[in-house]
């Protein structure tokens, strides 16, 4: 095991939050959580935030029940600890609300609304918001010394950063502006109505709609301050030193270019790219025979001599890759085999573990 | 039977199926087929990279951006003013929180509108990821209950009928022969026949390793030869098992694509595939 500074095992001891990023179906959680594992192994405290609903890794990890909101220590090896916690993203942003709100009826009055129920549910950036959201507050928590995530499966990794900017122009929204100002009569309602812009998204969308809109906009008034806040505080733990990126990717080229793209726009901000996690690589077993087998043996030579150039292949285009889009040279990558079942029990996660560390 | 009879049964193909399955090169190949039994193919690409252009040189490709179809269909109803005076994409993330799934519906609207044209015999979309595939499905159903009346109104209601109508559309599911994706797979079927009442097609299964289970008593124990053809057994074992337990949970024809070697599929990659299912399909 290498101890240089830059080892994904000196990040697992220096660092304070780990993001993994990559595309959908690398196997960003499992990373994360061999990753937690190995962080428990080595003294850490460390708490696994995931996005991902699979009940089998939960059942992986030793959580009958599955995962919840709420962290729960799991049954692991090791001198530190290891919790973990499925990110539910109404749940968050409602308890968000209500800690901004100037009073209870005001964050009833938001929770009631129906445009909001949309923005918890559906506003495209809500639930990488509410995942660094709640890293930010994970990283707080005096339990914890060790926050890892594992980012929601979006198509461009890239939004988890950008999350935190996306609500806070919305809430900058012109839109907001415009049903906030203050009119002669002081009568907010009549001013709204008056809005031919508001008429006429009125006749696309329909009235009813609208009027959930307008409501939200108005019951939120006097919390933008501390949403926007509460957002420039997620970044700025973001973009500070004690926060790493590791990147997880397949052999497949466009999940190494996603990840190389993200290594960049990292670059462009300052950000540290701490390991890049090459997954579900194809296995090899060592060296063939000198000559080809007769018999009953030839079909396993051939076997064995298939997967070699396979995963020789693959190991020469992957590294191509990345080495020409983007990932600094000396950024540690690990190869992680494919293993012959899924993972989705605690012994296939620790092989996993194993291979990403020894 | 003809495994690919199904490419001429409805004029829109929605391929669906969770990120990293393959959607993409099942649309390629899907378009590839389709274009060797001499159909007139058009692709569509949702607000993704542009990628199939590069798979299908020489085939007619289009990208469909809700973001810009949200736009466009709002500066046709007398917004365009409005987009001036306002930040264009301010408005639409508040008109698209407002009513979700409006932006589904315009997509799905210019889907209908290319369907009708009669331009062509096959529209086959790289549709959105599985949890994804079934809101932007639903949009339709969703939006008929909120908005009573009006251009979404109609235009929902349009959506619907396509939708509904098995000799208009269907959806190909894509999965991966693993235990995971196999059970997505399965719940997404369920959850688009019953809430949605789109026809399915087949399911493809991508990268299926076929081959005989290797003797790997015939090598020493512990040596290479016997690790990897225990670990390829083993994977054999694995993809046909999650093939035949998708079989008995899903009752859609299956077809397989074949493990393909190498980190980047190109477009002599996919008229490989292509072929193997022609080669399938001929008596």
């Amino acid at each position: 095991m290498t101890t240089d500074d830059r080892s994904l095992v000196a990040h697992l001891v220096g660092a304070d939050v780990l993001v993994c990023c990559g595309s959908g179906g690398v196997g960003k959680t499992t990373v994360a959580a061999a990753l937690g594992l190995q962080a428990a192994q080595l003294g850490r405290r460390a708490v696994v935030v995931t996005i991902d609903p699979a009940k089998r890794l939960a059942d992986a990890l030793g959580v009958p029940g599955g995962l919840s909101n709420e962290p729960v220590q799991l049954q692991v090896p090791g001198d530190g600890e290891l919790w973990a916690l499925m990110l539910d993203t109404a749940t968050t942003f409602d308890g968000l609300v209500r800690a901004n709100a100037a009073d209870p009826d005001q964050a009833e009055r938001i929770l009631a609304n129906g445009f909001y129920r949309n923005v918890a549910g559906s506003l495209s950036g809500t639930q990488e918001y509410m995942a660094a959201e709640r890293l930010h507050a994970l990283h707080l928590d005096p339990r914890f010394d060790l926050v890892i995530v594992d980012t929601p499966p979006t198509r461009n990794a890239l939004d988890f950063l950008d999350a935190p900017g996306t609500i806070a122009r919305f809430i900058d929204h012109p839109l907001f502006k415009l049903l906030m100002m203050p009119t002669r009569r002081g009568l907010k309602v009549l001013n709204v109505a008056a809005q031919p812009v508001l008429r006429t998204i009125g006749k696309v969308v329909g009235g009813d709609v609208l009027a959930d809109a307008v409501a939200f906009f108005q019951a939120f008034a006097g919390m933008e301050t501390g949403f926007r806040q509460r957002a420039d505080d997620v970044m700025e733990l973001l973009h500070s030193d004690v926060s790493k990126f590791v990147l997880v990717a397949s052999p497949r080229a466009d999940t190494i270019e996603e990840a190389c793209y993200f290594a960049g726009r990292l670059a462009e901000g300052d950000l540290e790219v701490a390991a890049v996690v090459v997954n579900r690589c194809t296995p090899t077993f060592g060296e063939p025979p000198p000559r080809r087998p007769r018999g009953a043996a030839a079909p396993l030579y051939d076997n064995l001599i298939e997967l070699r150039t396979a995963a020789a292949t693959e190991r020469q285009q992957a590294a191509a890759l990345l080495e020409a889009t983007g990932v600094p040279a000396d950024v540690h990558t690990s190869w992680v085999p494919m293993l012959s079942e899924d993972v989705h029990t605690l012994d296939a996660l620790e092989a996993i573990r194993v291979r990403l560390f020894d | 039977m003809d495994p690919l009879q199904f490419l001429t049964t409805a004029t829109v193909a929605i391929v669906a199926g969770k990120g990293g399955v393959g959607k993409t090169t099942v649309t390629a190949v899907l378009a590839r087929a389709a274009i060797r039994r001499g159909l007139r193919v058009l692709v569509i690409e949702l607000d993704g990279k542009p990628t199939l252009g590069r798979l299908l040189p020489g085939v007619e490709v289009q990208q469909l951006s809700a973001t810009a179809a949200l736009a466009e269909y709002l500066d046709a109803h007398g917004l365009s003013r409005v987009t001036k005076r306002l930040a264009s994409r301010g408005i639409i993330d508040v008109v698209a929180t407002a009513s979700p799934g409006i932006d589904d519906i315009v997509v799905l609207g210019k889907v209908k509108q290319l369907e009708r044209s009669g331009l062509y015999d096959l529209l086959v979309i790289d549709g959105p990821a599985a949890g994804h595939a079934i809101t932007f499905l639903l949009a339709a159903r969703s939006l008929l209950a909120s908005v009573r009346s009006g251009p979404i109104h109609t235009q929902a209601s349009d959506v619907a009928d396509m939708l509904a109508d098995p000799a208009r559309c269907q959806v190909v599911l894509v999965s991966l022969p693993e235990t995971t994706p196999v059970n997505e797979a399965i719940e997404t079927a369920y959850a688009l026949e019953e809430r949605v009442g789109v026809h399915l097609g087949p399911v493809v299964v991508n990268g299926v390793d076929h081959g005989p289970e290797l003797p790997s008593d015939a090598a020493d124990p512990g040596s290479p030869m016997r690790l990897a053809a225990d670990f390829r057994n083993a994977r054999r074992l694995l993809h046909r098992t999650e093939c035949d337990r998708l079989a008995e949970q899903l009752a859609l024809p299956q077809l397989h694509l074949a493990t393909v070697a190498g980190s980047r599929l190109d477009a002599d990659g996919i008229e490989r595939l292509a072929d193997a299912w022609n080669l399938e399909a001929s008596p």
